[in-house]
Formats: C-alpha cells, sequence, structure tokens
C-alpha cells in the first residue's frame, strides 16, 4: 500500500479566517464533520432516536440537538445530521441499524459540505448581505435552521446563538461563500 | 478666495469649515454643507451646461434631485468619475473636482449652439423619425453617431471603477421614506409602538422642506430646531434605523423597496473599506410615504435662461445654504408659494422687482404680507419672455386682457426670474408600487387613490401642503402604519404651528403670450428640450394618448422622468386636445427614481466573487502542473496539460496517445452524483431512464439513458447499484442539477407512494479516473480487498472498498474505450488519493489529461455527449441509443411520447460519423452539411456537423454529425459549404476506433 | 421579489423558489390508451390564461418540496398555494376572496 491519507484536506485548508473584523463579525471554519443525509417517512424521526440519542426535529425549519450531534430539519422527509470527525463510521452503522425496520434512506455526506462558523454582533447584518432572509431574533430564532440562498450559492443555515449561526455548503461553494463573506465584512477591518 | 453671493450669516452651511473646490477647471470656495450648486450660487456662477437638443446655456432650475439643467461630471480621476450628476445634489467636499457637460469647446463658447440658432426650428417633434427615415443602413452608420455625438450627457468614465458597492438585505416593519415634516411626524408615531422602523431620506440631513423654513415655528420651536429635537429623539431608540443620503428608488411587489445610500461620496479622503455605496434590499411590513412635492415650472418664452429658477429652490439656496441666488428678482407665479419665497429673499438682501402674479385676484395671506412688505404686485400679468446671453437680463411682463391673451410686454431688469406654477405630489413610489391614481381637480393634480401594497401616503405628496395638516397626516399615517403592523401606537401627538399661512394656486400648461408661436422656445421638458410648441405639434399630427406624445416629443424620457414637465405637458396636450386630463392618462413613473450607478446594482457581484468558481479536490494540483483551465458551468476542468513548447493541438496528441497505449489520469469529479435509495428504488429508477434496472445484479453498472416526457434525451450517465436498495447514478456535469430536480419532481408529484428517497453526492466523492492499457497495474497496489481480474471484476462493475487505505467506491468502467477505472474517494481524500495514484503510475508513465482529451477520445469511440450530440430534439433511436430502450418495460418518462408517429420518421436527423476526403481537413462543429456539391441559394440544409476532431489514433479528421436519414446515407459523400469552398465527406458508422470494444478487456 | 407562501416552511422569498410550469396537467403515459393527439395536448398544449393561473413552483433553496399555486397572471400576485396531491381549490370561491 502506498500513502493512506489522514488528514482531511477540506475547502479551507489554505486559508486564514482571523482578521480585524473579527471583532464584529468573526468567521471560522468549523471542524471536519461527520454528515448524514436522512430521509424518510414519518416514523424515522422517533426511529433515529435509537441511534443518535435524540429524535429528529418535526418541527419546521428546526435543529435537534444532543450532546454533539445535531439534526437539522431541512425539508418534511430529509434532516441533516451532523456529528463529529470520529463518528463517522460508528454512528453511520448505529444509524442504519436503527432504522433498519423502516423505509428510509441514510446517505454519508460528511466530505460533501463544509461548514463554517458566523458569529459577534454583526452576523446576521453580513449574513444579510447575500442572505435575503429576516434574520432577526424574533423572525429567525436560535434553533432555527434552513436550507436558504446566500447570494449565488444555496447554503444551510442554522442560528446556533443570538449571535451566532453555522452555515453549510457545498464543498465547491466553500470558497464563493468564504470570499463573499470576507468582502461583506471590509467595512469592519 | 471670496464668495461675492454668500450671505453673510444663517444658512446650515458649517463657516468653521471651508472647502476648496473646482469646476470646469477654476477653484472656488465653499463650505461643509454646501452643495456643488449651493457653492457655485454663492460665487455667482449660474452657467452650468449646455441643453441637450439645442446646446442652449442652461443654469440651476431646483435645489434637488429634480434638477434637469445642471448635470455635471464628478471625480478627479477616471476610475472615480461619475457623469450626469445633479449639482443640486452634488455635496461639497474638499478637492471636489466637477465638469459641465455637452459643449465643445468650452461652456460659455458652444460650437453646438448653432442648433438653436440656425437650426432649431427645423428640430422639431419627431425630427428623428422624420427625417433619418431613409435609407436604412444610414441610421447605424451615420446619423445615430452623429446624433449622439452632438446631442448626449456626459461621458463615460474609461477606467474601471475601484469604489466598493455592497447590498444588503433589510427587514423592517415600518418604512418611512422621507422626512419632511409629513415623515418626521410619522417616524415620531411609528417609534413610539416599540416596532422595527427604518426611517430614510436622501439629503444629508433629515428635516425636508423644514431646513429651510425660517418662518414658522411648531410647538413654540423654529422648524430647525424642531427637526433637530425630534431626529435626537428617534436616534435614541433602538429600534429606530435612520438613514440619510438614501434615496427610495424602487418599489417593487410585496413591499419590497430598494434604497441606494451614499456612503462616501461626500467624504474628501473616504476610508476604502467603506461602500461608495450601499444598496438596501428593504422588505417592510407597513411603508409610510412622504416623499413631498415638486415645484413646476410655468411655462413661458425663454423660461430656460441661467437666472430662471423655481421659486422655492431660490428659497432654500438663500435659507438654507445662505447662497443668494442674485440680486434683483422677477417673480413669476400662479401660487402663493413663489409669495413666501419673495418674502423670504427680500429679507436676504434681495430687490424683488415685482411679482407677476397670472391670477387675477390671488387672495392667500402671502399676497397681503408681499404687499404689506412693499413688494409690488401684478395681478393678471405673465412673463411673456426673456433676455440675456448666458445669464438673465431682462423679463418681459404683460398684463392679461379678459379673455386671457397677453397685452405688450414692459421689459424689468433683473438677473434672476422665479416662478412657480404650484406643486406636484411626488407620487414616484406610490405609482412603483401598482397603486392607481387619483385626478383631484381641485388641486389639479394627481394623489394616490387605491392601493396595491401595505402602504399609505402623508403630506405633500398626496397633497396636503399646509404644515399643520402635513404633520397631523404623518403623525395619522405612522399611527395607520402601527396598526396595520398589528402594533399599539402610543398616545397620540398634536403640533401646534404658526406663522405658516396656507396657501393656493396652481397652473398647468403653456403661459400665455404675445410672441410668434412659430420661432420661440417656452420650455415643457429643459432636460430633453421640449417645447410647448413641441408638443402642440404632436397633437396637431393626431397624438391622441400622452404615451405617443411623450415618445414622440420625448418629453418626460430623460434621466429626470419629467419631474418638474410631465404636469405641464398634460395641461398643454390636454389645451390643445379640449380634452380633461384624466381622459388623456398619465405615463407610467419607472424605477428609478433617480438614477442609479451600475456599480450599486452589481454590488459584490464583480471579479471572483462575479459567479462561484467551483473547483475539485485535485484543482491545486492541476495548477501545479500548468494545466489550462476550461469553465464547464461554474466548474473550472482541466483542458489540457502542455508540456514545455507544446500548443493544446501538440498536448492532446500525446495526451490521447497515453490513454491509448499506456494509462492517462483524468478528474472526473465534477460528474454529476445521485444516490437513489430505498425499497423501492430500483422501481423508481425503471421509470426514471429508458432502461432496465430491475435485474441488474448489484456490483453491476449500466449505461442508463434519460428522457423528458416528450421523448427526447435529457442525460446520460454510468449507474452503479451498490445495494439491492442503493443506486449510485451518474449525471452529466453540466446536468447534476437539472436531473436532480427533474427526479424530485417525478417522484414527489407522480410516484409518490414510492419509498425512495434523493441526495446530492456529487461533492462527497472525488473521481479519479485511469484510463488505459495500464490502467489495471497502476491502481492495483493501492486498492484493497477487490480482486480487479476480469473475471472477478468486469467491464461495468462497482465495487465497495478501500483505496489508499480510504472508503473508496471503485468503478470498472469507460469513456475512452479502453480499460479503465474510476476511484470515488471522499472529497476531502481526493488529492492526497490522486497523488497516489500518480505515483504509482510514474513507472508507467501515466499522463495526466484534460477534457480535450477525453472528448478525442470518445469520439474515436462513438459515444455521444449530451448537449453537444443532441439538443434537446433528438431521441434515444437518433443518436443510436435504441438499444437502451428497455421494450418490455410498461412505463418510463418519455415513453408513450417516443411512441408518436413523428417520432419514427425516416427522415429525422441521425447520428452518423464523416470522414473527409482530405485527412487533413477538421469540420468546424456547427457547420451545415448539405447534400450537393454545387450549392444553390437558398441551400437546402440537411444536417451539422455536432463534434469534430484531428484524431491522432486514426491520424485523420474524424467528426459526428445530425443528418437527416442519416443511417441510410452511409457511404454516400455529403458538403459542407464553408466561406472559402465546399468540403467533402463520405458518410460512415460513428464508431470511428475498435469497433469491437476488444480493448475495453485489454 | 415576491413573497410565496410555501405550504410547508411558510412565507419565504421568491428567490427561492423555482417555477415548474402549468399544474393538474396529466402525464401523457401509464397503462391507459391515450390517443397522439392528447398526448400531443398533454406535452404541449398550456392554458396561458389572463387572471387565475394554477402552476407548479418548487422551494427548491428551501424544504425542496414541490407545491401548487394559484397565481393571478393579471396582478403577479400569488392568491394561494396548496400541497402537490390535494385537490384544485375553487377558482369561483378564490374570485370572491380576491373581490373582497
Amino acid at each position: 500500500m502506498l500513502d493512506v491519507p489522514t488528514r482531511r484536506i477540506t475547502a479551507f485548508a489554505d486559508r486564514s479566517f482571523a482578521s480585524p473584523a473579527d471583532k464584529a463579525v468573526r468567521i471560522a471554519e468549523a471542524s471536519p464533520a461527520a454528515r448524514f443525509v436522512v430521509r424518510g417517512r414519518a416514523a424515522v424521526p422517533q426511529t433515529a432516536a435509537v441511534a443518535l440519542g435524540f429524535p429528529l426535529a418535526t418541527d419546521v425549519c428546526r435543529a435537534a440537538l444532543g450532546g454533539e450531534r445535531v439534526a437539522l430539519w431541512l425539508g418534511p422527509d430529509e434532516w441533516l445530521v451532523i456529528a463529529p470527525e470520529h463518528e463517522a463510521e460508528s454512528l453511520g452503522a448505529a444509524l442504519a441499524s436503527a432504522l433498519a425496520g423502516v423505509p428510509h434512506a441514510l446517505v454519508d455526506v460528511s466530505h460533501r459540505n463544509v461548514g463554517l462558523t458566523v458569529s459577534g454582533p454583526k452576523a446576521s447584518y453580513i449574513l444579510n448581505h447575500g442572505c435575503p432572509l429576516d434574520l432577526s431574533l424574533a423572525a429567525f430564532p436560535v434553533g432555527m435552521c434552513t436550507r436558504t440562498i446566500l447570494a449565488k450559492a444555496e447554503v444551510v443555515l442554522w442560528r446556533t446563538a443570538e449571535d451566532a449561526f453555522r452555515l453549510e455548503c457545498w464543498r465547491s461553494f466553500g470558497p464563493y461563500v468564504a470570499d463573499f463573506l470576507e468582502e461583506a465584512r471590509t467595512e469592519f477591518k | 478666495m471670496s464668495a461675492p453671493f454668500r450671505l453673510p450669516a444663517g444658512g446650515r452651511i458649517d463657516r468653521s469649515k471651508p472647502l476648496s473646490f473646482s469646476f470646469d477647471g477654476k477653484s472656488y470656495p465653499g463650505f461643509a454643507g454646501d452643495t456643488l450648486a449651493s457653492a457655485l450660487i454663492a460665487s455667482g456662477v449660474h452657467l452650468m451646461g449646455r441643453s441637450f437638443k439645442y446646446h442652449r446655456p442652461r443654469g440651476f432650475l431646483t435645489a434637488g434631485p429634480d434638477e434637469p439643467n445642471a448635470l455635471v461630471g464628478v471625480g478627479a480621476s477616471d476610475d472615480r468619475y461619475t457623469p450626469n450628476l445633479r449639482a443640486p445634489v452634488v455635496e461639497l467636499h474638499d478637492g471636489l473636482v466637477a465638469e459641465s457637460q455637452n459643449r465643445w469647446p468650452s461652456l460659455s463658447f458652444d460650437v453646438g449652439a448653432i442648433n438653436d440658432v440656425l437650426l432649431g426650428r427645423f428640430i422639431p417633434a419627431g425630427f428623428y423619425y422624420k427625417t433619418f427615415m431613409w435609407p436604412k443602413s444610414f441610421w447605424k452608420s451615420v446619423y445615430e453617431p452623429k446624433i449622439r455625438a452632438a446631442a448626449g450627457l456626459g461621458r463615460p468614465p474609461k477606467d474601471p471603477d475601484s469604489a466598493r458597492y455592497t447590498q444588503v438585505y433589510h427587514h423592517t416593519d415600518i418604512l418611512v421614506i422621507g422626512t419632511g415634516p409629513a415623515g418626521l411626524a410619522a417616524a415620531l408615531a411609528a417609534a413610539k409602538s416599540g416596532l422595527r422602523v427604518l426611517v430614510c431620506d436622501e439629503q444629508p440631513e433629515f428635516g425636508g422642506s423644514l431646513l429651510h423654513d425660517l418662518s414658522s415655528s411648531i410647538d413654540g420651536k423654529t422648524p430647525a430646531q424642531f427637526v433637530a429635537d425630534a431626529v435626537a429623539d428617534l436616534a435614541r431608540q433602538p429600534n429606530v434605523t435612520l438613514l440619510t443620503r438614501t434615496t427610495a428608488f424602487g418599489y417593487t411587489p410585496h413591499n419590497m423597496i430598494g434604497l441606494i445610500e451614499r456612503v462616501t461620496d461626500h467624504i474628501a479622503h473616504a476610508d476604502p473599506k467603506l461602500p461608495r455605496e450601499r444598496m438596501w434590499h428593504v422588505r417592510a411590513g407597513e411603508v409610510v410615504l412622504a416623499t413631498g412635492a415638486i415645484e413646476r415650472p410655468l411655462v413661458f418664452p425663454e423660461n430656460d435662461r441661467p437666472g430662471v429658477m423655481l421659486a422655492d429652490a431660490a428659497r432654500a439656496y438663500a435659507n438654507r445654504w445662505a447662497a443668494k441666488p442674485g440680486s434683483r428678482a422677477v417673480v413669476a407665479t400662479a401660487d402663493d408659494g413663489a409669495y413666501r419665497a419673495a418674502l423670504d429673499l427680500k429679507a436676504a438682501g434681495v430687490e424683488i422687482a415685482l411679482i407677476a402674479d397670472m391670477r387675477a385676484n390671488p387672495t392667500g395671506a402671502l399676497v397681503a404680507q408681499a404687499r404689506a412688505a412693499g413688494i409690488r404686485v401684478e395681478t393678471g400679468s405673465v412673463v411673456t419672455g426673456t433676455r440675456g446671453r448666458l445669464r438673465v437680463k431682462t423679463a418681459h411682463v404683460a398684463r392679461l386682457d379678459a379673455n386671457g391673451n397677453a397685452g405688450a410686454p414692459e421689459p424689468f431688469a433683473c438677473d434672476l426670474v422665479l416662478m412657480s406654477g404650484g406643486w406636484t405630489p411626488t407620487v414616484h413610489l406610490f405609482s412603483q408600487s401598482r397603486g392607481k391614481l387619483r385626478w383631484d381637480e381641485a388641486l389639479g393634480a394627481y394623489v394616490p387613490g387605491t392601493s396595491a401594497e401595505r402602504e399609505r401616503s402623508a403630506g405633500g405628496c398626496r397633497g396636503v401642503y399646509d404644515l399643520q395638516a402635513v404633520l397631523a397626516d404623518g403623525t395619522a399615517a405612522g399611527e395607520d402604519a402601527v396598526r396595520a403592523a398589528k402594533g399599539m401606537p402610543g398616545p397620540s401627538r398634536g403640533f401646534m404651528v404658526t406663522g405658516s399661512p396656507a396657501t393656493s394656486g396652481g397652473y398647468l400648461g403653456a403661459v400665455p403670450h404675445d410672441r410668434n408661436p412659430a420661432t420661440v422656445k417656452a420650455f415643457v421638458d429643459f432636460q430633453n428640450d421640449v417645447t410647448a410648441k413641441d408638443l402642440k405639434l404632436a397633437t396637431r399630427e393626431g397624438m391622441r394618448s400622452i404615451e405617443h406624445v411623450k415618445r414622440y416629443t420625448t418629453t418626460g424620457m430623460a434621466t429626470d422622468q419629467g419631474k418638474t414637465s410631465n404636469m405641464n405637458a398634460l395641461g398643454i396636450v390636454s389645451d390643445s386636445l379640449k380634452t380633461p386630463i384624466p381622459q388623456i392618462g398619465l405615463t407610467t413613473f419607472r424605477m428609478p427614481y433617480t438614477p442609479v450607478t451600475f456599480g450599486a446594482f452589481a454590488g459584490a457581484s464583480r471579479g471572483d466573487l462575479f459567479d462561484p468558481v467551483r473547483r475539485t479536490p485535485a484543482h491545486d494540483w492541476a495548477v501545479a502542473e500548468g494545466a489550462t483551465f476550461e469553465p464547464v458551468g461554474q466548474w473550472k476542468r482541466a483542458w489540457w496539460f502542455p508540456k514545455a513548447g507544446e500548443d493544446m493541438h501538440a498536448a492532446v496528441d500525446r495526451e490521447v496517445k497515453a490513454i491509448r497505449t499506456s494509462v492517462g489520469l483524468f478528474d472526473a469529479s465534477t460528474l454529476g452524483k445521485i444516490e437513489v435509495v430505498g425499497p423501492d428504488a430500483a422501481k423508481f429508477m425503471e421509470l426514471m431512464y429508458t432502461n432496465a434496472w430491475a435485474k441488474l445484479g448489484v456490483g453491476r453498472c449500466r449505461y442508463g439513458v434519460m428522457l423528458r416526457e416528450d421523448g427526447f434525451v435529457m442525460d446520460d450517465g454510468v449507474i452503479g447499484r451498490i445495494a439491492d436498495d442503493r443506486f449510485h447514478v451518474t449525471t452529466t456535469t453540466g446536468g447534476a442539477p437539472r436531473v436532480l430536480a427533474h427526479m424530485e419532481d417525478y417522484l414527489q408529484t407522480e410516484f409518490p407512494h414510492l419509498d425512495v428517497w434523493l441526495t446530492s453526492i456529487t461533492e462527497q466523492w472525488a473521481v479519479i479516473a485511469v484510463q488505459g492499457p495500464k490502467a489495471r497495474e497502476v491502481i492495483a497496489p493501492l486498492v484493497d480487498g477487490v480482486d480487479l481480474s476480469t473475471a472477478a471484476f468486469p467491464h461495468m462493475s462497482v465495487r465497495e472498498c478501500k483505496v489508499c487505505g480510504v472508503p473508496a467506491r471503485l468503478f470498472r468502467v469507460s469513456f475512452t474505450g479502453e480499460l479503465g477505472f474510476e476511484i470515488n474517494v471522499p472529497a476531502d481524500y481526493g488529492r492526497a488519493v490522486w497523488e497516489a495514484v500518480h505515483a504509482s503510475g510514474k513507472p508507467f508513465g501515466i499522463t495526466p489529461y484534460g477534457t480535450e482529451a477525453m472528448h478525442v477520445a470518445r469520439a474515436e469511440k462513438g459515444y455521444i455527449i449530451v448537449g453537444q450530440e443532441t439538443d434537446g430534439t433528438a431521441t434515444p433511436d437518433d443518436v443510436g441509443l435504441g438499444w437502451a430502450i428497455g421494450k418490455t418495460k410498461p412505463d418510463f418518462v418519455g415513453k408513450r411520447a417516443l411512441a408518436r408517429p413523428s417520432m419514427a420518421n425516416a427522415d429525422r436527423k441521425q447520428l452518423v460519423g464523416l470522414l473527409t476526403k482530405d485527412p487533413k481537413t477538421t469540420l468546424e462543429e456547427g457547420a451545415q452539411i448539405v447534400a450537393d456539391a454545387h450549392v444553390e441559394m437558398p441551400a437546402r440544409m440537411i444536417g451539422h456537423v455536432t463534434s469534430s476532431y484531428q484524431s491522432p489514433t486514426l491520424g485523420r479528421s474524424i467528426a459526428m454529425a445530425m443528418v437527416k436519414g442519416g443511417r441510410a446515407r452511409i457511404g454516400s459523400s455529403l458538403f459542407v459549404p464553408m466561406p472559402d469552398g465546399v468540403i467533402e465527406a463520405t458518410v460512415v458508422e460513428p464508431i470511428f476506433y475498435d469497433k469491437e470494444g476488444a480493448r475495453l478487456d485489454a | 421579489m415576491l413573497i410565496i407562501n410555501c405550504p410547508i416552511c411558510g412565507p419565504r422569498p421568491e428567490i427561492e423558489f423555482r417555477y415548474g410550469g402549468e399544474a393538474h396537467v396529466a402525464r401523457p403515459a401509464g397503462t391507459e390508451t391515450l390517443d397522439d393527439q392528447t398526448v400531443a395536448d398533454r406535452l404541449y398544449m398550456r392554458t396561458n390564461p389572463k387572471g387565475l393561473h394554477f402552476e407548479r413552483w418548487r422551494h427548491a433553496h428551501g424544504c425542496g418540496k414541490y407545491f401548487n399555486a394559484v397565481r393571478d397572471t393579471v396582478s403577479d400576485f400569488f392568491v394561494t398555494t396548496y400541497k402537490a396531491g390535494e385537490p384544485k381549490p375553487d377558482v369561483a370561491a378564490l374570485l370572491k376572496d380576491q373581490a373582497r
């Protein structure tokens, strides 16, 4: 056998996010993660709890959390599960076995997405440079998540705290999304 | 430097901050708080430009964004140059550089002015349509360039704009547009609710007309103090956002309003990190329009001379900017408002020669005040002309007789003529919102009628002009907005106003005069040089609708969109046609309210951020290897890998030879990939693809053809069965999103009973294609747990395994016709595995190849590319894929359409190969094909070339083509007419190399 | 930019949606026997009305679901939206609602 890659090289491998604008809005790469798309009908959310430790969210556009795992509601039959990288194999196997009895789809998308965190007092203002949604706390409370648009890319946006968001997009859109946010926060540098 | 017309005291300028700027190369003084217009007026400069068509000298007509004359280019260098700015809204900063436009060689001596003196009578309305009709070809080559050179606006900057522009979405419960008395009152009322309130005004400071009101008193305060207190009150409230220098330029559906905030134009040395302009896309729950009203000119002969300006504009220059617009003024009016201007200007030291009031018996309180102040008032009087070359020197005033005809005029020396034909409510935004306007006969104005959006108007923009009433109207509108937004309005507040007498009056149309109507010019649209005579001509020539009159005369079509002219034009047309105004109609108000820069519209979408650039995990490796890239949709794909001294042809030649003789390495990561999972996965695949899937074994692959419902080929790709309930589908690179949406569509709407789900995995997997006779030897050392022999792992198979120790899906597939593998590994490992494969291939001379070699290799084998051989009108049979249709399947998308009679015509275009007589000749892709060597026009085209290359393997050119009844023509000659001759080619089977497919199992 | 009421997610900006053609057009397929004219009509003929139009939309950059909508082609505004598979709403009642 030749070289075995031991480390994931994400789309942000060569990028430094540190900036004088950090005080207003901080952008950082989320740690490489294990990710699964879970799809299925009404029985799936509860059945998945056996593996996840909590049921998938059934409320529209809401995240369900437990420990370091989160399941983001993306559609009435679609969830994005994000977990620590080291759980890629174990959680995948656990979900597969838990869901074996009900019709479902479980697909590993760990490497499909990249994650960013956007936080600070100007986080929603900066996101609103490309995102057309109302990001006020009343309209987009902590725990809300949705697929939406950021400028010319599709993203999944999840509010993790009053002034913090996690943003996921497909790998090849990562540099565009990061560059776009970087440009938007220029005025705070 | 001193400014001779600067008043010694007063105004809102900051006299502690003197500034210097230049206009047409000459330096002038000013103060912070000045506009370019106010500073020039303070220096006695009134000649600002030459008019559009006649090159007549023009000065300032207004003090705001409605300015049609004083258009300037601003910017010290071309990367920061903006043409066509209106001088009254250009804020002064130290070092500002401005220039006049549309003049040559200089502003005071302009050769183009011959248009006025000699040609003027020959350039009537509709001139262009009438004169430049023939010959047609002259329009583009001769007439248009000449006209453009002679009549025009500013010059475009030569350098790319160096400024930053941003755009941001913003949501608010209530948006208040305009901060004159109505807007301020509305904002104060709305703010108390605690709802989110956004307040914007296009000016550098809030207050609107209150900023030049020195005579009123509100709650015992001066208007200036009232504004200051109100703004301070609003600024304290955390739910209120205040935006100055921000124009609401467009009202789009569902209360989405475009605002443009000018962030740095007023700053001499702006922080480059700040955007020059910020475009706000505001979604408002409720909107209060408090956009005020625009004063109308009076349409009398020579009403365009520098020094002739709107009465309230002159008042604003004196009161707000301490700039005296002249020394001796004649006031022409049909409205009480001009009396206030006369009184204020008199107080500022301007001698008022007289007020000529059109009305026979004006009775307002201001009229009495003017008389009491000793101002000569002549009622029933009009101005019938002016004199003066570059500035007005005399105004001719005549009395109207009982029939309204003007008598003999008397000249009055003056350097300023103030005019007021009353006010026009600024209904632009309301009208853009698709609200219906209502004609108010008493006001003589269009006012907002029925709303289409959640908005309400307040104050001047709905014809309420009396200050006390305006404040009450604003308050009511603010409270109404709060209630509509389901908020709680606070206790209602009243305002006590004194010193602001009610006004009345107004006039629409042309003012009577005793001059020769064939020769005098009384301007209606100053920016487009449209006169009363032009409008009358249009009606004489049969125009009835205002829309026709507008296009024929161009009235209201300049960048000012007729802010000062539309109502007078309507008045003239109404008078000519003897038809009431509401029956003539009103032209459409279009966005933007005032011009918006291209930079603001582009925002961040330029340069690298113009569109996402998608790169594969191995992209940087290819860059380091010197690859040339081609864009494929948003992806950047390696096109070819030139070695030193190689051109494209040489590189592609070498790459293809390596595939055929040894082994090539190709980045196929951009291929679309969809994981189809669920108990009904195979059933679903049967419906989505023409092929049969139920019996495809786990671990085996099949080439699938996808049709649209109309039976035409939509996409194709190799599909592997990973498990009973799991398919790994590949699509074309460009088709990936389309195919997934198509599948979701059918799954959700036609086959919702199926237990199957779709997930895009395009970016989960990096795909490394290893193709060529040595491919197996290259990958064998890296693959764990798969017997790679043909017996165990035949062509069109897939295995889940480990490659370089990471989980992989290994496909044995080929798009080159050689033994081939496609290694799928999780994307973040793609680069490392790619390098490992490359290292493993070194002993075999492994050759990275790009999309061009891939195209050539597949064409040699006759493999089609959907979108190249197909164009959305090809059936599977047309492109030789009839074999891929599962004949016994009960249903698949497109099945019924394929059975339509026209789909089986023998005359359909079919895929064939073409070999040119001269093997060195390469046909042009897209070239048309004819049957006869002797092409007679019009030639009957029977097909077109879809792919064409020089084949390194065959040592000659090859081409694929879609030709009518093509398969029946195999063996015959066809012809491709090109500009330098007709090329003969023989029709052959569309497969040029290894027809038996023996090499796949080499 | 319109606000479109996704039957799943609620009101969202138009930019998240994709138009999907006229709604309630039967697939020219299945086991039924259709004559060629009917097939051609189903493939190519659309009502293109002035006024209320039944159409398909997808919340493409949201929950991903296709749904149906009634839109007024004169005003461009949506009258109502409903989930795929639900019956066509009563046009007369919608018009009455609209007039109100």
